[in-house]
């Protein structure tokens, strides 16, 4: 499984980029933002994304593994952990198997960066060291999901666990909240970029782990246990019921996959979180009247899904599709960090 | 040294809580206060400052949560008379400080005039000599100083330290006042109190002032991160005055210009205010290991391209040492006696001086010339007889390493005590900004105050706290207003 991403080291150093000179038109326009600011911004929205996911990942995995025996429970911790990219790590990390090990090392391992406890502490450092480009709000939202999390060492049961994701959903749910409220203009699309492209990953990975359910080689297909999976997949992406708004009928393997990949009512689905980049890009274009590479990459990723359908994907293979997502996405990351001069 | 009880700002010298003449409103208030009254105000005050405080605190370590600094709702109040003869002396002070740094770095006439001897001032540790020759621009080396002034009677100021770095605690002025507004309006009412919130404007004018050029400059604070205690203030200031707050990495110096890197390009910046210390500043030139600096920006300096507020070397002006001969350094230049005199100071390096410290040696406070936070000082009064002994030795031995001071007795303000209101010593730091646009000077500074009783160390490390500061503004105003608003009434 391809791995996760974490931020570079926050000490960048004076890259060899050229730079440009800047027109005085330019200057007028208003603050004009660092470069490493920009940075801490998009890494908030990628490391309190990462941090939802995971949450509603172990939620659902709880759910998933109290349906089935012993040996469905411990299928459901390992593809959790595979979701995230995280299997090889973990067993690195010499903690026994069972699924309160696996439970805790998503939620609050401190030898996992990307735990939720991690993730929420890194978008929190970010937000220090960005604290003048935040709003108020903004910085006591994801302050106070730190507070949620900050003194938790030991996960507790599994009623614990939930209890914990619940509490910080809520306070993510105001993290969103208070995004929204910023002014529309660099400081806030750069936090919704990160989210968009860390969305984008998430999605990807966790169709990719579970794929053998959406395409099973040859076995029948609808029993019990595979219901739970699907929903439990789609509880995960929080999109349960919207499903049953698009589709009527029982859950069917493709339309699963359709949903995920096309519909981009749904704002987990790759379509929205690959025009959601491709609008944000494009508002960063309009202030600065300049396109990069970074543009190009996303508009084609778009024009491409939609392009596609879901038959065509499942010919070709929906496993190497979707590893060819995950990589296009990480060089739209990369392209990204170079055209705004990342550390 | 003084004898009995020290000076008090409310009650000056009088046993039986007279107020002095000017602060019967401030007694009045006081005595209106009932103690459970006055114990809600300071409930109030520190809930306020807690919420405020969690401002403080996150941005610091996680013990920064217990070192937020403990304030005290009665406030520190300067007549405006006494405020117009220390803000007078202020300015002839830190005119001479910026005559003197320029002209140490360049002509050295002082010395050669022989009013300050030469081993003094080159063979400082704080004389730095990548400096020497490069004059900043405007001939301004210390742009912001922090005074730190203590009060011993009626009239008697004196300057206990000069600030001429990077001083610090200026958002405390800025945040205790914000706090009185709220928690107590009614002295407000009561008192013609001066405003400090124009110091971010008045800062940002005195950055803008000093750039090496051009129209619009670009004016930039420089934290050495956000793991730094002080970056509270760090951030406060370059929000407040609407300039980007860097880091070293975000600076980069190119054909001896700094540039910042922006996500649009890079911009050029003008002027740096910085808050990281000499010694990180370039890594190509001063510490090789600092991450923090900018590698190359004392040649964009030395170039003329930028400036850095305060200019390296300033610590020239501020050594224990150079501190001595601040009377004569002001007279020098100035061609005035000093307004504010210093604490009187023995130098051991001279003979005299030294008798008098060896044979007083337990009434005197003796420090190294060149330690700092406590280190290598001896409190007379309080030493052990084997102290004594040794510094006796260390005296005879080296004694151009040393200073000593008589102990004073601090001025004290009534302050909230778990015993109800009781005096506490304080002392004051006023933050003076000098530009290409003159020296100007907030009315307000930082009191602190020593909340443990009988102690003189106003340090926030060792139980210290903070009191806000009122300047009165002058009552010219009154008869000639009224008799015009009178005739406007009339007509």
């Amino acid at each position: 499984m391809l791995l996760r991403k974490h931020e570079p080291s926050f000490s960048g150093t004076g890259s060899g980029n050229p730079g440009l000179l800047l027109s005085q038109e330019h200057k007028r326009v208003g603050g004009l933002m660092l470069s490493r600011t920009a940075q801490h911004l998009y890494w908030i929205g990628r490391y309190m994304e990462r941090a939802e996911f995971t949450s509603r990942l172990v939620e659902a995995t709880i759910r998933l593994s109290a349906l089935g025996d012993h040996e469905a429970s411990e299928q459901a911790w390992r593809s959790a952990l595979a979701v995230v990219g995280s299997a090889s790590a973990f067993a690195a990390s010499g903690e026994t198997f069972s699924p309160a090990g696996v439970r805790r090392y998503l939620t609050l391992s401190e030898d996992n960066a990307s735990a939720v406890r991690s993730c929420i502490s890194a978008a929190r450092d970010n937000a220090r060291a960005a604290r003048t480009a935040l709003t108020v709000e903004v910085w006591e939202a994801i302050n106070r999901t730190w507070l949620v999390i900050r003194d938790r060492t030991k996960p507790g049961g599994v009623q614990a666990s939930l209890n914990l994701v619940d509490s910080l959903k809520a306070e993510i749910r105001g993290f969103e909240g208070a995004l929204a409220r910023m002014l529309r203009s660099e400081g806030s699309w750069f936090m919704q970029l990160g989210a968009a492209i860390e969305r984008g990953d998430n999605t990807a990975r966790l169709l990719d782990v579970k794929y053998y359910l959406l395409l099973p080689p040859g076995q029948s297909v609808g029993g019990a246990l595979d219901r739970d999976q699907w929903s439990t997949l789609l509880q995960i992406v929080s999109a349960k019921t919207a499903y049953r708004h698009i589709y009527s009928g029982p859950l069917k393997p493709w339309r699963v996959a359709d949903f995920l990949i096309f519909r981009d009512e749904m704002p987990r689905s790759l379509a929205a979180s690959a025009d959601e980049t491709v609008t944000l890009l494009s508002a960063f274009a309009g202030r600065s009247g300049r396109q990069g590479p970074a543009d190009r990459i996303a508009r084609k990723r778009l024009d491409r899904i939609e392009a596609l359908d879901i038959g065509t994907i499942v010919q070709n293979g929906l496993h190497e599709w979707l590893h060819a997502y995950i990589s296009d996405n990480a060089a739209l990351d990369q392209a990204i960090a170079r055209q705004f001069r990342f550390g | 040294m003084a004898q009995g009880r020290p000076f008090d700002e409310l009650w000056g010298a009088s046993r039986d809580r007279t107020p002095r003449a000017d602060f019967e409103a401030v007694a009045a208030w006081l005595a209106d206060l009932t103690p459970a009254e006055l114990l809600r105000r300071q409930q109030a005050a520190e809930a306020a400052f807690r919420s405020l405080g969690i401002t403080f605190a996150v941005y610091g370590d996680e013990e920064a949560a217990e070192r937020i600094i403990p304030f005290d709702i009665i406030p520190r109040i300067f007549t405006a008379r006494e405020w117009a003869s220390l803000s007078a002396g202020l300015e002839q002070r830190v005119h001479a400080i910026n005559l003197f740094i320029d002209d140490v770095y360049g002509a050295r006439k002082i010395i050669a005039d022989g009013f300050i001897p030469a081993d003094i001032v080159l063979g400082n540790s704080q004389y730095c000599i990548p400096v020497a020759g490069a004059r900043p621009p405007h001939g301004v080396y210390a742009h912001i100083c922090g005074i730190d002034l203590v009060r011993t009677g009626p009239d008697d100021f004196c300057v206990l330290e000069d600030n001429a770095r990077t001083p610090s605690g200026v958002s405390y002025m800025l945040e205790n006042r914000e706090a009185m507004l709220r928690l107590c309006p009614e002295l407000f009412d009561a008192l013609p109190v001066e405003p400090v919130d124009s110091y971010p404007e008045l800062l940002r004018e005195t950055l803008q002032s000093v750039s090496p050029g051009r129209g619009d400059a670009c004016c930039v604070l420089l934290t050495p991160g956000h793991f730094n205690s002080a970056f509270y203030e760090h951030s406060f200031l370059a929000d407040n005055m609407g300039i980007e707050l860097v880091e070293g990495t975000d600076l980069e110096v190119d054909d001896d210009f700094v540039w910042m890197r922006t996500i649009h390009g890079r911009k050029r910046v003008d002027v740096i205010y910085r808050r990281i210390d000499d010694a990180f500043l370039d890594p190509l030139v001063f510490d090789p290991q600092s991450a923090l600096g900018v590698p190359g920006l004392m040649a964009a300096y030395r170039a003329g391209n930028v400036t850095l507020v305060n200019a390296p070397g300033t610590g020239i002006a501020d050594d224990k040492a150079i501190y001595s001969y601040m009377p004569e350094i002001v007279r020098y230049y100035t061609g005035e006696e000093p307004r504010l005199p210093n604490v009187e100071t023995f130098r051991c390096r001279e003979k005299t001086a030294l008798q008098h410290v060896l044979d007083n040696l337990d009434k005197l406070v003796v420090k190294l010339v060149d330690g700092s936070g406590g280190y290598g000082m001896l409190v007379g009064p309080a030493a052990t007889r084997k102290q004594l002994d040794e510094f006796r030795a260390a005296l005879k031995a080296e004694p151009e390493r040393y200073i000593a001071q008589p102990t004073l007795a601090l001025s004290t303000v009534p302050t909230f005590t778990e015993a109800g209101l009781a005096p506490r010593h304080v002392d004051f730091r006023p933050f003076v900004l000098t530009g290409a646009n003159g020296i100007r000077i907030v009315p307000g500074g930082l009191t602190r105050v020593a909340l443990r009783e009988g102690s003189l160390v106003v340090n926030s490390s060792q139980g210290g706290g903070t009191k806000d500061s009122f300047v009165l503004a002058p009552e010219e105003a009154g008869p000639e207003d009224m008799q015009f608003l009178d005739k406007q009434a009339d007509g």
